[in-house]
């Protein structure tokens, strides 16, 4: 652990002293002087990169990348220590060995059968018989028992019951990595289902009889239709490009009754690039909104997610609507496959959209089907080329379709925002390694929690206070516009932003609904209680006096009771934070108010603090408030004096 | 001049009408009157259809011999975009809407994806052969109007008598003097935000200012009203001569006091200084007394310091150090005029386009630079603000007429600072005060909308643009506005067409004139019926004492879909968000007067009584 004393600068000018401690799982800043003692925890494995700037009179700059996007700065005195903090960070960033990662030794002081509880509480088996498999189309196959066949696939999955072992085993040798087709959702009322598999390996001409008659399985397992899709979503180019390899795509002439089509979603390295592209744009300082505009156009990063919607859209509307079977599949089956299979899942069935569904959800097309959360998530120190923000994508367009559709979903926004930060976190053993495979080596579930079970804890405040089960949108297929629809995907701030509290909506209406309904299910309680009590009385026949009394009793407890939860919860409370940001006035603000706006601050609007009731768990998330403290008018400071220049040579 | 001059074919008998997307083109009757286009269906009878003809903002006519569906509306149609028509339906707020109060057309669902793609046949079979013509009414408040005509010289007949009649501009003619709703009397709503009021809540809290008549019979300035608030210590005769050394007359007067620490904002136009540097001495006492010693304030120039200099060209200017020592000046460039009006049309035109790619729509958008200019606006606004609450410093804000850019700083300025301009009638009475009396020229600038041609040179956005920037406060800031978007949208539509004298003329001169308040109804009596009242408030409002301080970053500022793309984008589901809230918040009253009622039994007005009730 070391001891430097440091200063926090973000944005031009404000800038806390404090002290930085490197622990074995952390770098935590606490800020001096303050009575709070504010302090910024960020886990190893969050951080994405780290820079050293060249040294300036103040000190060495360090900047520090996080895979949740914050974004921190900070100056060390002495070269040497800067130097030493480097050098450790990186190290620590970039574990070797699972074994060192943070789910390890993290301990939320749960016993062994708690922790069972916790890993069951997604159960896959469920969840398809759920579907309504296995039935007298679809069997369990345990093909890949051991996984013999396919060692990315899980043990249990779904095949059409006319496909027998030879043919499995067939197909998967005729597939990319073996990743043979297999189902992935099943739609109960018209037979209709999603399949998955990995491209074939068919070269300019070579055919696979198995393959051939898998499709084949796959049609006759849905009776209403004469054929199925046949989706890949890769650009046609590259699929193109693929055959040289001896891979590619179906032959429509060799497998009879597919109709195939390609959606172009561009690849791991496309998406890369494009995020990086857009976290360059969210960093500039006080930029236009022409170079907002541009840099996010120029990103990509929205038409790659409307992409990925349009896809899953597109196989959405062919089983609900056209009753056809579809097979997705992109290179390597566990990319694009498992989002455009999740997007499309989502639309079609209204469970998905729920807490419990959504969690179903992504541990059925992300976790068990293999899709490479090491690799494409940096958890251990590996090939940066591996790195892509695949689920983040997946993530994004769950909150694309809230803003559409915002009674549909049983979640918030918040709740996407804190899976995505422990998909990096590796607090929680749920997305270690890159297959099933690998997890059950570890032992994963003795030896680490399930972050399932700790959003399930706190599922109160993941709640969206617009979704009811009854309403329009939390039934059926949700159908989104495709045209015109541009403006519908829109940036979101609430995510890549995410640390600049300054720049979202001061007031949160989703909190303010919540307390909103939880105070009239509290007051209705309330009245039923004192109609009990009423009619108890009126029937004791005692006198009139005493029943008056007793009520205004009661109501002025209740009235405290009403006045305290109010206070706690409407916006008032909120706006308070707005305080800290005109201590960004041309005149500094006064020190003192800055300081009790960044109490205030951490006390009320850190959703991430309340989110996480117990202290050991709290503490990942309590990480640094709006650096940039509000975040208004930077141009002001400067432009204001760069017009006194201009006031004085006039 | 007669109407009747004007309305070349009066009545057009199996007409057809549909707003593209729209799968059920409605067929009847269609009536040319002098202030409405009507269009009564046929065979039933059942749909009145009524189009205010001031609404027009171009009309796009297209002859052919044979009929066939107009390539605009081709893609349209056929993509089977979800229109929704929309719910915002009564006489005032819409320009369609039966007699009988009731919408007479179905709300239509979401369309979806999955509509089966309509070719148009149902349209070609209930058309009558021969030779007809389309026409494509523009309107100003962006909705997009098809007609199909039977017979060309009824359809160019139809097209030239509703150019004419929709670019009438004697005000006296228009359709506030002609409407007489009967729920509502004619002097009502006038004078309801009187200055007095407003100044007498400000003189309780300090003596440096008065309200002065100067400008009885607008003698001074004739776009100030007759009465302005002035500092206590110059007399009526150095604020005229002050008058004379200022663009349109327009002196320094007070906008805003600022009760914390009493600050004030003040407004004017540009000093007319000229390129031989005249000076006033009049005016710079008044601007001299405000200040005490060694206090300082600032000037707010919503020109650059360059078009400033320029300005000196023709007469006008800015104040210079020597002659006012205690002001510093500020640049911050507003755009106003024509390249905001273009700014305006391109964005619409981005809206309107079906089929863009993802890639040209965000270049379209950054190309139209409109959310540019609402982050400028909303920048200087804030900049004034905190000069005055941060600062404690008085601000003057004037760019060159000072009735423009100067107004929508001043105005949101107040907005930020002042908890009561956010209530409902507080946000009407600023309106009142910073836009109508202070002489926003509203016949010259909002004349013609994004989609018209024939432009003169004074439209202008400039209130289009000051309501974007309140709809992003409110964005942010989703509790301390009492008022909803559906105000922001029925202002919107009544600036630029309207059954109400509110918005008409250009400032109080020309409303005396036209005798104004004599003979129209205020659009402030109307929205104040109780019912009315009701669909502008936004549920979640709870007073908020503070200073609203918004974030101006690019990544904050979005484009404002429920104006832009109101008549394109599907609103269900977010209507439907909206109804869901409405329900939880009032579920919430209800339930709480509800207990707090049957345990003190007598009815508490809401749970905040019961509240304060508790400490």
């Amino acid at each position: 652990v070391e001891n430097v004393r440091l200063l926090d600068r973000f944005s031009s000018r404000r800038a806390v002293v404090g002290t930085l401690y490197l622990t074995a799982t952390h770098v935590i800043f606490v800020e001096n002087g303050s009575e709070t003692r504010k302090e910024t925890w960020v886990l190893h494995s969050q951080i994405s990169s780290i820079e050293k700037q060249a040294t300036t009179a103040t000190g060495c700059p360090l900047l520090i990348r996080c895979k949740n996007f914050q974004v921190i700065q900070l100056v060390i005195p002495q070269e040497r220590d800067c130097h030493d903090v480097y050098i450790s960070l990186i190290r620590l960033a970039r574990p070797v060995k699972y074994e060192e990662l943070y789910c390890f030794s993290f301990n939320p002081k749960l016993d062994k059968e708690e922790r069972e509880q916790g890993w069951k509480l997604v159960d896959l088996n469920e969840e398809y018989n759920r579907m309504g498999v296995p039935n007298s189309y679809w069997q369990i196959s345990d093909v890949n028992r051991d996984y013999g066949v396919c060692d990315s696939y899980p043990t249990e999955v779904y095949v059409p019951k006319s496909a027998t072992a030879h043919i499995i085993v067939g197909s998967s040798k005729f597939r990319s990595r073996r990743r043979f087709p297999a189902l992935s959702y099943y739609c109960k009322g018209n037979n209709a289902s999603i399949c998955r598999s990995s491209q074939p390996l068919s070269g300019f001409s070579a055919r696979c009889l198995e393959d051939e008659q898998m499709l084949q399985a796959i049609r006759k397992a849905n009776p209403g239709s004469d054929f199925i899709y046949v989706v890949d979503t890769r650009p046609k180019l590259n699929a193109m490009a693929n055959r040289a390899a001896g891979k590619g795509y179906e032959n429509e002439d060799n497998y009879s009754n597919i109709k195939f089509q390609f959606i172009g979603i561009e690849n791991i390295h496309v998406m890369r690039n494009s995020l990086q592209k857009m976290l360059e744009v969210c960093e500039l300082k006080s930029p236009s909104m022409s170079d907002f505009l541009w840099g996010l156009e120029n990103s990509g990063w929205l038409k790659h997610i409307k992409a990925i919607m349009d896809a899953g859209i597109f196989i959405a509307k062919a089983v609900a609507e056209e009753g056809v079977s579809v097979l997705v599949h992109c290179s390597d089956g566990w990319d694009r496959t498992a989002q455009v299979c999740s997007v499309a899942s989502l639309l079609l069935d209204p469970y998905y959209r729920t807490m419990k569904g959504f969690m179903v959800l992504i541990e059925k097309d992300w976790v068990s089907f293999g899709h490479k959360f090491n690799h494409r998530y940096g958890n251990l120190d590996g090939d940066p080329k591996e790195i892509s923000p695949v689920i983040d994508q997946f993530i994004e367009c769950v909150w694309q379709l809230m803003e559409q559709f915002p009674c549909a979903f049983e979640f918030n926004e918040r709740f996407l925002i804190h899976i995505q930060h422990h998909i990096y976190s590796c607090q929680f053993g749920n997305f270690l390694c890159n297959s099933q495979k690998e997890r059950r080596e570890l032992k994963i579930k003795e030896r680490t929690y399930s972050l399932w079970a700790h959003l399930w804890k706190n599922r109160a405040d993941y709640l969206n206070p617009l979704y009811r089960s009854d309403h329009s949108q939390s039934q059926g297929t949700l159908h989104p516009q495709i045209a015109p629809c541009n403006f519908l995907y829109k940036f979101w701030s609430g995510m890549y932003n995410r640390f600049e509290k300054g720049l979202h909506p001061r007031q949160s209406v989703t909190d303010y609904l919540m307390a909103v309904k939880e105070e009239t299910q509290q007051l209705e309680e309330e009245l039923e209680v004192l109609q009990e009590r009423l009619a108890n009385l009126q029937k004791s026949q005692s006198g009139n006096n005493k029943v008056k009394s007793k009520q205004e009793d009661r109501s002025k407890q209740f009235g405290l009771y009403t006045s305290n939860n109010s206070l706690a919860n409407t916006p008032q409370e909120y706006s308070s934070d707005l305080k800290s940001f005109p201590s960004r006035s041309p005149s500094q603000g006064d020190e003192d108010s800055a300081l009790i706006l960044t109490q205030d601050n951490l006390k009320s609007s850190d959703p991430d603090l309340s989110a996480n009731s117990d202290q050991e768990s709290g503490v990942e998330d309590l990480s640094c408030k709006s650096p940039s403290g509000g975040g208004c008018l930077p141009s002001e400071d400067s432009g204001k004096d760069s017009d006194e220049a201009v006031f004085l040579a006039g | 001049m007669e109407f009747s001059e004007l309305i070349k074919t009066a009545t057009v008998e199996k007409a057809l009408l549909w707003r593209p997307g729209l799968d059920t083109p409605v067929t009847g009757t269609l009536c040319v009157t002098s202030h409405h286009l009507l269009l009564s269906s046929c065979p039933r009878g059942d749909l009145e259809l009524w189009l205010l003809i001031r609404n027009v903002d171009a009309v796009e006519k297209r002859c052919r011999s044979s009929p066939r569906l107009s390539p605009r509306v081709c893609p349209l149609a056929v993509s089977g975009v979800p229109l929704t028509l929309s719910c915002r339906m009564s006489p005032l707020l819409s320009p369609w809407a039966a007699p009988g109060s009731v919408l007479p057309l179905p709300r239509l669902q979401n369309l979806g994806w999955y509509q089966p793609p309509r070719t148009g046949a149902s349209l070609r079979d209930t058309r009558v052969s021969g030779s007809s013509g389309t026409i494509t009414l523009r309107c100003k408040d962006l909705k997009v109007l098809q007609l199909e005509i039977p017979g060309m010289e009824q359809c160019l007949n139809i097209a030239s008598s509703i150019e004419a009649l929709s670019s009438v501009d004697s005000v006296m003619m228009m359709y506030p003097f002609f409407y007489r709703p009967p729920s509502l009397r004619l002097e009502q709503g006038w004078h309801q935000f009187p200055l007095e009021t407003f100044f007498q809540r400000l003189c309780s809290r300090s003596s440096q200012w008065r309200l002065s008549t100067v400008n009885r019979d607008f003698g001074a300035c004739p776009s100030y009203p007759e009465a302005v608030i002035v500092p206590a210590a110059v007399g009526d005769d150095t604020v005229t001569k002050a008058a004379r050394f200022r663009q349109g007359g327009r002196f320094p007067v007070l906008s805003y006091f600022h009760p914390k620490n009493g600050t004030a904002l003040l407004r004017s136009s540009q000093p007319l200084t000229g390129h031989n540097r005249r000076r006033c001495p009049e005016d710079e006492k008044i601007l001299g007394t405000i200040l005490d010693e060694g206090e300082r304030g600032f000037i707010i120039d919503t020109r650059s310091a360059q078009a400033a200099k320029q300005a000196r060209m023709g007469g006008g200017g800015t104040e210079p150090k020597s002659a006012y020592p205690q002001w510093r000046r500020l640049h911050r460039a507003l755009e106003r005029g024509r390249p905001l009006q273009e700014s305006f049309s391109r964005l619409v035109e981005a809206c309107s386009e079906p089929c863009v790619s993802m890639d040209r729509w965000l270049t379209r958008l950054d190309g139209s630079r409109w959310l540019s200019h609402v982050k400028a606006a909303l920048s200087t606004a804030c900049l004034a603000a905190q000069c005055l609450d941060r600062e404690d410093c008085k601000v003057l804000v004037h760019g060159a007429e000072g009735t423009d850019t100067t107004l929508l700083v001043t105005a949101l300025a107040q907005l930020i600072l002042d908890p009561c301009c956010r209530s409902l009638q507080g946000f009407l009475g600023l309106l009142e005060r910073e836009w109508i009396q202070a002489g926003h020229p509203f016949q010259l600038r909002c004349a013609r909308s994004a989609s018209s041609h024939a432009r003169s040179k004074q439209e202008a956005p400039v209130f289009l643009l000051f309501l974007d920037c309140v709809w992003q406060l409110s964005r942010q800031f989703p509790f301390s506005l009492e008022f909803g978007e559906e105000l922001l949208l029925t202002l919107f539509d009544n600036a630029y067409a309207s059954a109400y004298g509110t918005f008409l003329c250009n400032n109080e001169k020309e409303r005396r004139l036209c005798k104004v308040k004599e003979s129209t109804h205020s659009l402030w009596a109307w929205l104040n019926q109780p019912e009315e009242k009701q669909k502008y408030l936004n549920p979640l409002y709870s007073h908020n004492p503070l200073v609203i301080w918004p974030s101006v970053e690019p990544q904050s500022i979005q484009l404002w879909q429920g104006l832009f793309l109101r008549w394109i984008r599907p609103s269900q589901h977010l209507d439907e968000a909206w109804r869901e809230i409405r329900r939880l918040v009032e579920g919430n009253n209800n339930s709480t007067q509800e207990s707090t009622g049957k345990r003190l039994s007598q009815p508490l007005p809401d749970s905040t009584a019961g509240t304060e009730d508790g400490r």
